[in-house]
């Protein structure tokens, strides 16, 4: 009896949801028909004015993917060095998993604090969109760095070198490693990280060009930036590939976990590792061998940017327009960009000829 | 009480599985023969496909892998079995991992024994709070396990501050531990063996084994016989607390970088390794070979995704269903049991 | 002891009951958080604090008939996550927002009908099949949108999530919200139902045999857990307008230590809805006052973890006080004198 009434029910149930279907099959909301109202923010407003001064006392709040990673630790490190030259207020906020739920929750306690300006390196682009909007219309000015967030809800993204630039690099690097034909595979940081995808898609239509018509191209990874995860990846590609030659890591933490485990397992010598790391967390690898280059920008020049590009927007130098120029400190001049792009510059090869000048 | 030890599957719900002649005892022997046999296919399979799966390197991680996640379910089985669970473990193995790791860095001529026992200390610790406030503030194990899996993840995050302990500052003696084999076999794996086997003896021929299983089969009758309760409970809680500490030096000597969030999550997968290993969750059987081969399986499952090149994103699924078909088994053979040991008493009668 | 005083120590143990302190901690610190954090009072702060505590409390309501009745669901945020992968795959096809979400909802009751048969039909322990499910469902989400996410939702739909009640500081989705905390709380205090959840809670056997048929109460609460985590899908993914398989990961656990919190006990038998309700504001009300006051996620999760085991511990600790007491003073005066006083 009770079976018959619970039977009775879910048939009930599925044939509302059914209904439901047939009801709204035409004439909902679909994909197509949304795709271009998207965003509520807005580009850049008001009028740039070079020659404004510098406001003092600039509270500028860095929100990095996640706290316990080193080179985030790096990138902010820049941007309080460059408020103390800007006599700003330096404060870093952040979750301890890279998730963007979570630093949305942040932002919005930022809004609350009444932050001036926001340094953001968005975990996902979109997700973290509307509350940057309500943050800008609060006045507070958004400036994302190395990965940028959707691009109508930041004013500026510092750019740690052009994605072109970048996914050149790599591909070069391994070519050389792989001594021009081979197989290779990239060991990347999650599936939806947006700087490396946009290096992985360069890299793809690189290997795609004649000159490197040898290099095969034959798994791309996912470590998802948790050492532990890239350690297994680095270890399931070995298994699955015997041939391979070269790992090409876009990430620090991959990079790190996959030197590490081939300097202690017998593929040492075998399999080439490059990518983008930090000297100090590469150094040893350098030093045993199992590395032999790879690059990266200085990340505490990211944050160090930021903060400036940051100041300067709050005290109305520039607005985020294409051509604004502004003075960075000790970088110098820079100039922004399409969309709203600020350009680092071209990465740093390391190699063990040089890694020792270097302390970060 | 001489009952309890003696006759450990006095009945069929609480059976431990290490009584030879009991058939219910066949029955899970069956289970952990299952589990090897499903490995065996598993292996098998891969090796066809890819026969490297079977290279000494490629052993030798899977080995080093299911070590650390065996001695986290050695010490969750001594737990499950008094009808508790440990879900703080993932947390202790975090605190201890950097706790031990930030203690070899700065005294890099430690020796190595000193470390794991350093971890067991530290996790000891940890695993006296959970029993504590269990046995004491009669909270259930379920919420305590829980409040501390929050706490002691808290109190790790806030030591360590965002750092992150590299490979590069650990001593390498410390970390070449990982490579050290004896026989040929490496000294994790050595390490996760014999914490099996001295919990699978304690718990099979030593009385206070008996009582653990007594304790979760019938809380009530487990007191009422004289069984001290309470001090199996903390005794319960705090190998489990203290393993968990050695797998988080385990831990650090193989990753080498450690960070607050080491460990995070594991006590779900060390929970589904002793349940696909054959512990009920209910207390009062199941044995530690079984859940130490349940790590074995999850881990190998891993590896032969990654292998055959299955969608890494199965891996999660794969354990959830392997969980759920578990039990269900389990189930199956518990009542078709209690059906075969009912006809044959009234036989005999 | 006179009628009269019966009922005052009636009323009295009612206050001290754990729900109703837990009920006045959480108006404390609403007050304390208003007076004394800059920022908690304002009206973006409220709206957003509604919208963060949003999934835990959708998911806390099933969740709490589910502990009274001695189960448990632990499969909730993994329901939720798979709702949400579905829900971005189903737009990337081109389906109508329109159907997705009555479709996404639906989901999660046919995935708390797989969990309500294993525990009703197959007889197996709660904790172990949802933790099963847990890692099953959050499997099946990486399946299906791998780790990718989905952005495009219409913006209508968005900002309706996201939106207030015209000018005001109440959130839009503080209407189902409230809507929904009203069915349970009826639910569970008013209706046969409810009487039968706590007898199933307090005796499985006595409920039985009283002529519940606990089986199928169990079944259709589960079914009601999962609707209830498909529409926290649904609402999440709309909130962040991203579908992604690890949206709400590890929420089961915040959401168990609400309820827990509330004063739900976890063998069953036992809870208030207002309890359970309080505790999810207080959890959130501490949450986001100490994060304004820039205090470290990591204390908050210290904070969490302690509070839980206190709200366990505390009211354990006052009974066998009062117990001994009671005790002591049995001893001290063999015959009771009418005027005691009710004991602290």
């Amino acid at each position: 009896m009770s079976r018959f009434r619970t039977t009775r029910v879910l048939t009930a149930l599925l044939s509302a949801a059914s209904l439901a279907v047939a009801l709204t099959a035409c004439g909902g909301t679909t994909k197509n028909d949304s795709s271009d109202d998207q965003g509520g923010g807005s580009q850049a407003t008001g009028t740039a004015d070079p020659e404004a001064e510098l406001q003092e006392g600039v509270k500028m709040a860095f929100l990095p993917k996640q706290l316990n990673n080193p080179y985030s630790d790096i990138e902010v490190s820049g941007g309080e060095e460059a408020l103390g030259e800007l006599k700003g207020e330096y404060k870093l906020v952040g979750p301890n998993d890279a998730s963007a739920s979570s630093q949305v929750s942040y932002i919005n306690t930022l809004i609350q604090q009444q932050q001036d300006v926001i340094g953001i390196a968005a975990n996902d682009p979109n997700a973290v969109c509307p509350s940057l909007n309500q943050a800008r219309s609060s006045g507070i000015k958004v400036v994302a760095f190395d990965s940028d967030a959707a691009k109508d809800c930041r004013d500026v993204f510092i750019n740690q070198a052009t994605t072109q630039g970048i996914g050149e690099k790599l591909v070069e690097m391994a070519s050389k490693l792989a001594g021009g034909s081979g197989e290779i595979a990239i060991l990347s940081a999650t599936a939806n990280a947006t700087n490396q995808n946009a290096w992985i898609d360069v890299m793809k239509t690189e290997l795609a060009k004649p000159e490197n018509k040898d290099l095969k191209l034959v798994k791309i990874a996912y470590g998802n930036d948790e050492d532990q995860k890239s350690f297994q990846e680095a270890q399931g590609l070995l298994q699955s590939y015997p041939n391979l030659k070269v790992i090409v890591s876009p990430t620090t933490v991959g990079i790190a976990a996959a030197s590490r485990y081939v300097s202690s397992s017998n593929y040492k010598g075998k399999v080439a590792i490059t990518g983008l790391g930090t000297p100090n967390q590469m150094r040893e690898y350098i030093k045993d061998g199992t590395v032999k280059e790879f690059a990266l920008w200085n990340p505490a020049d990211i944050g160090y940017l930021a903060a400036y590009a940051g100041v300067a927007l709050v005290s109305g130098q520039i607005t985020g327009k294409e051509g604004e120029k502004f003075e960075a400190g000790k970088l110098g001049e820079y100039e922004i960009g399409a969309d709203g792009e600020i350009v680092l510059g071209p990465p740093t090869v390391f190699d063990a000829n040089n890694i020792d000048d270097f302390d970060f | 009480m001489s009952t309890v030890r003696t006759r450990p599957a006095g009945s069929a719900a609480s059976s431990s599985g290490s009584s030879g002649r009991n058939p219910l005892a066949a029955v899970l022997r069956a289970r952990e023969l299952g589990i090897v046999v499903a490995l065996a296919i598993l292996v098998a399979y891969t090796t066809i496909a890819n026969p490297r799966f079977l290279s000494a390197q490629s052993v030798r991680d899977i080995l080093l892998g299911a070590s650390i996640l065996a001695v986290l379910a050695v010490g969750q089985t001594i737990v499950i079995v008094t009808r508790n669970i440990d879900l703080s473990v993932g947390s202790v193995l975090g605190l201890t991992a950097f706790a031990v790791g930030t203690v070899v860095q700065d005294n890099p001529g430690l020796p190595l024994p000193f470390a794991l026992l350093l971890g067991m200390a530290i996790g000891g610790v940890c695993g006296m709070v959970n029993a504590v406030l269990v046995r004491y503030g009669q909270v259930p194990a379920l919420v305590v396990t829980l409040g501390t899996l929050y706490m002691f993840r808290g109190v790790t995050y806030l030591w360590a501050g965002g750092q992150q302990i590299t490979a590069d500052e650990l001593p390498r003696s410390f970390l070449s531990f990982a490579n050290e084999t004896l026989l040929g076999v490496p000294w994790l794996v050595l390490i996760a063996l014999l914490v099996t086997v001295a919990a699978g003896v304690l718990l099979r021929n030593y009385r206070v084994g008996r009582e653990l299983y007594a304790m979760g089969s019938n809380p009530e009758a487990a007191m009422l016989a004289g069984i001290s309760v309470g001090r199996n409970l903390l005794g319960a809680f705090t190998v489990s607390g203290a393993l968990a500490g050695l797998a988080g030096v385990l831990f650090a000597i193989r990753f080498g970088t450690i960070d607050a969030a080491a460990g995070t999550g594991d006590e779900l997968e060390v929970v589904a390794a002793a349940v696909v290993g054959g512990v009920a969750v209910f207390g009062g059987s199941g044995t530690v070979w079984g859940a130490a081969l349940g790590a074995l399986l999850l881990t190998v499952i891993g590896n032969s995704l990654a292998v055959l090149d299955i969608n890494q994103f199965w891996q999660n699924a794969i354990v959830g269903a392997l969980i759920l078909f578990a039990i269900g088994v389990d189930r199956l053979v518990a009542a078709r049991t209690a059906r075969a040991l009912k006809k044959r008493n009234s036989h005999v009668r | 002891m006179s009628g009269s005083e019966n009922r005052l120590r009636g009323s009295f143990t009612r206050l001290a009951s754990w729900d109703g302190a837990v009920i006045l901690v959480a108006v404390v610190a609403l007050v304390v958080a208003a007076a004394a954090v800059d920022g908690f009072g304002t009206s973006n702060n409220v709206t957003f604090m509604v919208l963060d505590l949003l999934p835990i409390a959708l998911l806390a309501l099933p969740m709490t008939l589910i502990i009274v009745t001695g189960e448990i669901d632990l499969s909730v945020a993994s329901t939720l996550g798979l709702t949400s992968a579905v829900m971005g795959s189903l737009w990337n096809s081109g389906m109508a927002i329109e159907t997705i979400i009555p479709l996404c909802v639906l989901l999660g009751a046919v995935l708390g009908a797989v969990n309500g048969v294993f525990v009703t039909v197959f007889r197996l322990p709660s904790l172990a099949v949802t933790i099963g499910t847990l890692a099953l469902f959050r499997g099946l989400a990486l399946v299906v949108l791998g780790e990718s996410a989905v952005a495009d939702f219409p913006v209508v739909f968005t900002t309706w999530v996201t939106g207030t009640v015209a000018d005001t500081a109440i959130p839009n989705v503080l209407l189902p919200l409230l809507l929904l905390a009203a069915v349970f709380t009826v639910v569970l205090h008013a209706t046969p139902v409810g009487r039968a959840v706590f007898a199933a809670g307090a005796g499985e056997q006595a409920a039985r045999f009283s002529g519940v048929r606990v089986d199928r109460l169990k079944f259709w609460l589960f079914v009601a857990s999962g609707a209830v985590a498909g529409l926290a899908g649904v609402l999440w993914t709309l909130r962040y307008s991203s579908a992604r398989a690890d949206n709400g990961l590890g929420l089961e656990l915040a959401v168990v230590a609400a309820v827990l919190l509330g004063g739900v006990s976890i063998f069953g038998g036992r809870g208030t809805m207002p309890g359970v309700l309080a505790g999810v504001l207080l959890l959130a009300t501490l949450q986001n006052a100490l994060r304004l006051e820039d205090v470290t996620n990591e204390a908050l999760n210290i904070v969490t973890g302690a509070l839980l085991i206190v709200s366990v511990l505390l009211p354990n600790i006052s009974r066998s006080v009062r117990t001994a007491a009671q005790r002591r003073r049995l001893r001290r005066t063999p015959i009771p004198q009418p005027a005691t006083p009710p004991a602290p």
